[in-house]
């Protein structure tokens, strides 16, 4: 219970200060696309350098647990995630808010964003020693098989036809072979200067969400079908809260899914959400709802994508090796203030460690409260007209994609691949699984070939890849997931 | 009428106002510096200390702000930077020798050693040869003898391709002429990780990582001339009995893009060394781990031209 004794640190006013800012400025940092928590910590860092060590540490931490969370607002209220990790709740999430419960919807977010934060940090309390260890079992072979298991469910996940669903999730690992071959750093399918780069997935994401958006939005606008969102009686603080604490099962699954995906090195948030919401479909009793703003999918998603944050610190603390691409740059932020990640982190840096810990969990408090405050003005957001808000998004779509890599050519990419994404919505194709083609892509082609070379040199790569208690666990698991898309397609017959 | 032209002629003497002579009263704004990699890198992390003390009475006289332009290994932002970037010298760029320079050799890239002046150089960090905590080798000469057993079967991770540690590979495996397998990893995390969990025999990683993961790791050897002073008990590779040299030392420095007017290259090249040895960046690169070797113009310029000569004959044998 060593943890207890340093709450005192955070409770300055200073920190205090900082914490409230930190998690304000990652809600609203957060709710823009583009500007995800990786960019958003990055750019925090310099600002950390003048500060003591437990006071940067303490702005970072806030940053990187709200900036997660605020990526569900412009997913729910705009159906533009702020991040990958907000992919799953965008698409019950806005179908939510297009029925008049966007409050609803931002109620269940930051609630169940609370719990799966706070279950993640308790991890990182009380589990460090044992789950370092297990991180480092996650080898390229495994991380192999955890991005295959990912890319079993695209087909499934927000399609109104398996078909089509397929040919999406083929179209996204397509997008992800663009650019450098990953172990011989040629180049490949690079047809002029601005695809040099490959596709950023994060430029991928703006543009299959926001651009078909704002055409669609311009669409109603002129076709003078102005939808309204009549809020149809919003329901109370204590009714969201009533509603989200009796769904046990949905944030179980969202908060152990998160952690555990946050300990895998490299996997990250990214993917977390997406898990989370597929394994709680498949136990749910109200399976039929989901994709049609069903509440237990956006508890599901959001407490996994939060759970993420305390784990993903696990292996970068003791290991100097990041669970997730934010705690990589956090890692930056570490080093900045001379505190060298490794086993003994916690005896050598027990202060600042242990003060950081306990800050992250008044931060959770802290977004879940400001959260639900600014829950209380989304009404605003949509009662805008729809070609003020298409002009609105196209404005965060373009400064956002242009802020990932300061470069021109991802604006042109995300335009022409949000436009195709419209024309392809209109024949009933999803931007899901595309996204999660592009992300699964290039894990999938990097791990097979690093695990192929290692197999090969071991003697014999299918054996490489199908030995290890992890990897046959894995192999069960996908053959899991195959098996029940397809009695599942057949049953719906 | 004359309204319009009177407006003309006021634009006319605002325009040639604003194409005076860059360099009279240069530098009068802020200048950017350009990373080839994303925010959190060493790269760009140690970019951000060197440069911390620009505005300073005496140095640059300017604040530096980082523009990261990540991508393909670095050829995106550097492609960019010999190709578009300003000519004015309010745009840096921070090069990694040997990365640029042998990707300007074996790939068709925008940029070589001729159409960029360096600067000054901050940063040398040398690759060091690591095995697993648990590994069953304690000295590089134990590991070749294994590598002779087993041909092939040492696999050794580095953090991609055409980069310091694939350079020290080719070195190593050259000069003992044993059969090793490298494995370019998607950055040298990824390839400290395959080396802590066992995943690879052995790796080639930077000196400032591995040192500050020493309880992980067993470091056999530092691809360098002399000892490190973070390390004064590891060997180097030539001590060790194999002869490699220094040149998969990864520099760090800032360079502007070849066509940069003459006073303002030497306007900065007086500045740039002294920025980087001002006391508190130097107390901050050091509390970071982050290994200074600070080098003038005519340093960089002539260990660019050897390096390019070396790597010419190293890399033409793999095409």
């Amino acid at each position: 219970m060593e943890f207890l004794n340093y709450f005192d640190n955070v409770f300055t006013v200073y920190h205090i200060a900082l914490l409230v800012g930190g998690t304000f400025a990652g809600i609203i940092l957060g709710a823009l696309p583009g500007l995800s928590p990786t960019m958003s910590v990055a750019l925090l860092i310099p600002f950390t350098f003048h500060m003591k060590p437990e006071s940067g540490l303490i702005l970072l931490g806030a940053m990187y647990t709200a900036t997660v969370a605020g990526g569900a607002i412009s997913a729910i209220l705009v159906n533009v995630p702020g991040a990958p990790a907000n992919i799953a709740t965008a698409m019950d999430g806005h179908k939510m808010a297009q029925s008049g419960k966007a409050k609803d919807a931002l109620h269940y977010c930051f609630m169940s964003s609370f719990v799966g934060g706070i279950f993640g940090v308790l991890i990182l309390i009380f589990f460090t020693p044992p789950l370092a260890a297990l991180s480092l079992k996650f080898m390229s072979t495994e991380l192999f098989w955890v991005a295959i298991l990912g890319i079993t469910i695209i087909a499934t996940l927000d399609a109104k036809s398996v078909i089509k669903g397929l040919m999406s999730g083929l179209f996204g690992l397509m997008l992800a072979t663009i650019g450098e071959h990953p172990t011989s750093a040629m180049e490949r399918f690079v047809f002029t200067d601005h695809l040099e780069g490959g596709v950023h997935i994060v430029v991928g994401l703006i543009g299959l969400f926001a651009m078909p958006q704002v055409w669609n939005l311009l669409e109603n606008f002129y076709g003078r079908k102005n939808e309204v969102f009549s809020a149809t009686g919003d329901s109370t603080l204590m009714q969201s809260f009533r509603l989200v604490s009796g769904k046990i099962k949905a944030l179980s699954i969202g908060s152990i899914i998160g952690s555990v995906i946050g300990i895998i090195p490299g996997a990250g948030g990214q993917i977390a959400g997406i898990v989370a919401y597929d394994q709680s479909k498949k136990v749910s009793s109200n399976r039929s709802n989901y994709g049609k703003g069903e509440p237990e999918a956006i508890i599901a998603a959001e407490s996994a994508n939060n759970s993420m944050v305390g784990p993903s610190l696990i292996p970068l603390l003791t290991l100097s090796i990041p669970g997730s691409p934010t705690a990589a740059v956090l890692l930056g932020g570490l080093l900045i203030h001379g505190i060298f990640p490794g086993h003994d982190i916690f005896t050598k840096n027990t202060e600042v460690v242990w003060t950081f810990i306990d800050s992250l969990i008044i931060a959770q408090i802290l977004m879940l409260i400001i959260g639900l405050f600014l829950s209380r003005h989304s009404k605003w957001i949509m009662k805008v007209p729809d070609n003020y808000m298409a002009v609105g998004i196209l404005l965060l779509a373009v400064f956002g994609t242009y802020s990932i890599q300061n470069d021109y050519s991802d604006v042109l990419i995300m335009f022409v691949l949000g436009t195709l994404m419209y024309f392809g919505s209109k024949a009933g194709f999803s931007p899901v699984p595309v996204v999660l083609g592009l992300i699964l892509g290039t894990m999938t082609e990097e791990k097979f070939l690093l695990g192929n070379m290692i197999g090969n040199a071991k003697g014999s790569s299918f054996q490489h890849f199908t030995s290890g208690t992890i990897n046959l666990i894995l192999i069960v698991l996908c053959l899991a997931s195959i098996a029940y898309g397809i009695y599942s397609s057949r049953k719906s017959k | 009428m004359k309204i319009v032209n009177i407006t003309k002629v006021a634009l006319l003497a605002i325009a040639s106002l604003m194409l005076m002579p860059a360099q009279a009263d240069y530098p009068d704004k802020p200048i950017g510096v350009m990373v080839a990699y994303g925010p959190g890198g060493a790269t760009d992390f140690q970019a951000r200390i060197a440069t911390l003390a620009s505005g300073k009475e005496g140095l640059i006289g300017q604040p530096i702000y980082i523009l990261n332009k990540p991508g393909a290994g670095g050829r995106k932002g550097w492609n960019w930077f010999a190709s578009e970037a300003s000519q004015d010298g309010y745009m840096l760029g921070a090069y990694n020798v040997p990365h640029f320079i042998a990707q300007s050799i074996v790939f068709d890239t925008k940029y070589n050693i001729d159409n960029l002046e360096p600067l000054g150089n901050w940063g040398a960090d040398p690759a060091v040869l690591i095995v697993g905590k648990d590994s069953p080798f304690n000295t590089v000469g134990e590991l070749l003898a294994h590598a002779e057993a087993n041909p092939g079967a040492v696999t050794i991770s580095g953090a991609g391709k055409f980069v310091g540690h694939h350079i020290a590979f080719l070195q190593f495996a050259k000069a003992s002429g044993a059969n090793l397998t490298y494995i370019p990893a998607s950055g040298g995390v990824d390839a400290l990780r395959m080396v802590k969990a066992g995943e690879t025999v052995a790796g080639f990683n930077n000196l400032s990582d591995s040192a500050r993961s020493a309880a992980d790791l067993k470091i056999l050897a530092v691809a360098d001339l002399t000892r490190h002073e973070y390390l004064p008990d590891v060997p180097t590779l030539m001590e060790s009995g194999v002869d490699v040299d220094d040149s998969s030392v990864n520099f760090r420095g800032l360079m502007v893009p070849a066509g940069t007017p003459q006073d303002v290259i030497d306007y900065l090249a007086s500045k740039v060394p002294d920025m980087f040895g001002e006391k508190k960046t130097v107390g901050k690169m050091k509390a970071t781990n982050s290994p200074a070797r600070i080098m003038t113009r005519d340093e960089v310029v002539s260990m660019w031209s050897e390096r390019q000569a070396y790597l010419t004959g190293l890399l033409a044998g793999l095409q």
